[in-house]
């Protein structure tokens, strides 16, 4: 059984709590102990030497002191090597079994089903308040259908694309465990610590459920206008052309106990060294640009930007975005794939990011307009959670609340001032919340992951047991590497999603026609209203 | 008998209905209902779209009356609904040709 998926590399804390917790517990305290021996050793000599004024004899007991140190620290090195021998490199599935944490698995389950509130009913809902009360229903089946269909999805090729290995090839896996072929519950899947292990059915459902959102964000940039039937095979057919190969190329690597043989087995992205710790390229700017090209070329809602369009309920699009922020913790803690001190920081990191967004956009709506709304206050927080997303796990609270701070400004311009001069009508804001906000995070977590600022750093998983080493850690250097990866990212989903966009529109057509928009898409589409009252 | 028909801002509503209760105005009907006159509309912002809304919203009452206690009403309503300020809302008085009551068949006065 081989190793099977990958992410980010993962910290210093995570890795230095879980070898001396799991591993090297005694060897610690035996280091402990031997160190307090020698010293006590060196002081007795010292104050005999002392007492005798004796200057041979002080010779003599410094020499005996050092000889004990010396015998010590010999102990401990050697207590240490045994200790590094006792991982295995390369562990067969019957030591993965033995590598597997009861504690890692249930915070994984329990992410799995909180990453899936957050596309049901929280996104729906956050969509839902926001378009006029005569496409509520259209916007809520949509999401909801596309998460039931991308569920199937990953389990029939979805996962093997994304996380099987593709040799030479680092833009997509392969086909191997279609349909999960092969995965059952005696086969696991790697972490970011050597020798820990998750049952790879956890991992399977867990990145399932990112697998079901990520083409969900796109609806909003095209709500109210689209038609049912062209969404869900666009949906189908861009999961496979763009979301699994972009999930491979950012996440997928051997494993930390196989890497070091096989050091070029990843995807593209992993291999630039670029972080993303819970998909704010994958997820965010991958779902934020097809929403733009979506929204340009199934073209305006009718009667935009003449007719007014508020939304009809923000009582639900505040309750969509309060469950996304808890669902969030999931998304961004449970990436670290382990229940540790790391997965402590991302979910310190997810809640202060997203304080600091919600505030910082309410203060820009304050000083810009003179009051200040609740629908500005949950879109920071969103576009806080969006900018948090791939620096969760590798950022300190501190330069958590400064990007939290940094993004609501930034993604205000886009939504309030950029998109109405340019004049595309990006219903939701798709865009301008998910795709800025991706940028500014993924970029941002260059500098925020830094150990200088306190940040995680990176490891070193060419090597055996993966090292860390702070000093090499360059902020520029790993700040044009996230450049380059979001630039990857806007060119391979823009390009795909133009792609099929086109190709439906000129089979199948993007849009219900004029009058079926008008009416309203819950009668016209579905048969039923969202209220009979 | 008359048809009173007044439209007034929606938080008098209760005050009106217990100033006409109390002088023996039996039953009404009231709808909420939108619309504009003197009073200057509202500015709604989201996400920095603007979007003034000259339809405000107002509450109808219709009440049909005998003859006698139409003034009594209108004076009433008048005084209970006014905040002397614009947008306060309006008061028209109709002729009313017939009333019946479906339960029992009366008609005219009786059936108010």
């Amino acid at each position: 059984m081989g190793p099977v998926m990958g992410r980010v590399p993962n910290t210093a804390l995570g890795r230095e709590l879980t070898r001396t917790s799991e591993k090297g517990e005694s060897t610690m305290i035996r280091k402990i102990l031997c160190g307090a021996g020698a010293l006590g050793t060196s002081l007795f000599a010292a104050t005999a030497a002392f007492a005798q004024e004796a200057t041979t004899a002080a010779t003599e007991a410094a020499a005996a002191a050092s000889a004990v140190a010396t015998e010590a620290a010999a102990t401990a090195t050697e207590t240490a090597a045994a200790a590094a021998t006792t991982l295995i490199k390369a562990p067969d599935a019957a030591a993965m079994a033995g590598m597997v944490n009861k504690g890692d698995v249930s915070w994984m389950l329990i992410s799995t089903v909180i990453v899936l509130m957050m596309s049901v009913p929280a996104l729906a809902l956050f969509y839902g308040g926001l378009v006029r009360a005569k496409n509520m229903l259209s916007v809520l089946m949509q999401v909801f259908m596309i998460a039931s269909l991308m569920g199937i999805m990953w389990c029939v090729v979805g996962y093997s694309i994304a996380f099987t290995s593709g040799g030479d090839n680092h833009f997509f896996g392969t086909l191997d465990k279609a349909f999960l072929m092969g995965v059952d519950s005696t086969t696991f899947g790697a972490t970011f610590s050597n020798n820990v292990y998750l049952p790879e059915i956890v991992f399977v459902v867990f990145q399932m459920t990112f697998a079901m959102i990520t083409p969900a964000l796109i609806v909003g940039a095209f709500a109210e206008r689209i038609k049912f039937s062209s969404l869900l095979i666009f949906c189908v057919l861009w999961s496979l052309v763009v979301y699994y190969p972009m999930a491979h190329m950012v996440w997928y690597w051997a494993g930390p106990d196989f890497l070091a043989d096989a050091p070029t087995d990843a995807g593209l992205l992993w291999g630039w060294g670029a972080l993303d710790f819970a998909g704010g390229t994958v997820v965010h700017i991958n779902a934020g640009i097809a929403g733009l090209v979506g929204c340009i070329m199934v073209g305006k809602r009718t009667g935009y930007p003449k007719e007014p369009m508020p939304p009809h309920s923000l009582v639900m699009t505040m309750i969509g975005a309060s469950l996304l922020w808890v669902g969030w913790f999931g998304f961004n803690a449970g990436s670290n794939l382990e229940a540790n001190a790391v997965t402590a920081v991302a979910v310190i990191n997810t809640m202060v990011a997203t304080c600091a967004a919600a505030v910082a956009w309410t203060l820009v709506e304050q000083l810009h307009h003179g009051k200040p709304s609740l629908l500005g206050a949950v879109t920071g927080a969103v576009a806080g959670l969006v900018a948090i997303t791939p620096a969760a796990g590798l950022g300190a609270p501190m330069t958590s609340i400064v990007l939290g701070l940094v993004v609501s400004p930034i993604c205000y311009l886009f939504v309030a001032s950029i998109k109405p001069k340019l004049g595309y009508d990006d219903s939701l804001d798709v865009f301008g919340v998910h795709c800025i906000g991706g940028i500014v995070g993924a970029i941002a977590t260059g500098i925020v992951a830094s150990p200088a600022l306190g940040g995680q750093g990176v490891f070193d998983y060419t090597v055996f047991p993966a090292a860390f080493d702070p000093s090499t850690y360059s902020i520029s250097g790993q700040v044009v590497t996230q450049i380059k990866a979001v630039l990857f990212t806007l060119a391979w989903s823009g390009i795909g999603s133009a792609v099929l966009y086109f190709i439906i529109d000129k089979t199948m057509g993007l849009r219900p026609s004029v009058e079926e928009e008008q009416q309203g898409l819950d009668l016209t589409s579905h048969g039923e209203r969202a209220y009979n009252m | 008998m008359k048809f009173i028909i007044a439209i007034i801002k929606p938080f008098k509503l209760d005050e009106v209905r217990e100033a006409l209760g109390a002088i023996g105005v039996a039953g009404m009907t009231v709808s909420e209902v939108k619309g504009f006159g003197r009073q200057k509309g509202q500015t709604e912002i989201y996400r920095g779209a603007e979007y003034s809304t000259n339809m405000l919203p107002k509450v109808k009452i219709e009440v049909a009356a005998p003859d006698d206690l139409t003034d009594q009403i209108v004076e009433t309503i008048q005084q209970t609904a006014s905040t002397e300020a614009i947008g306060d809302g309006k008061i028209f008085v109709l002729d009313l040709a017939s009333a019946v009551r479906i339960r029992t068949g009366e008609s005219g006065d009786t059936a108010l």
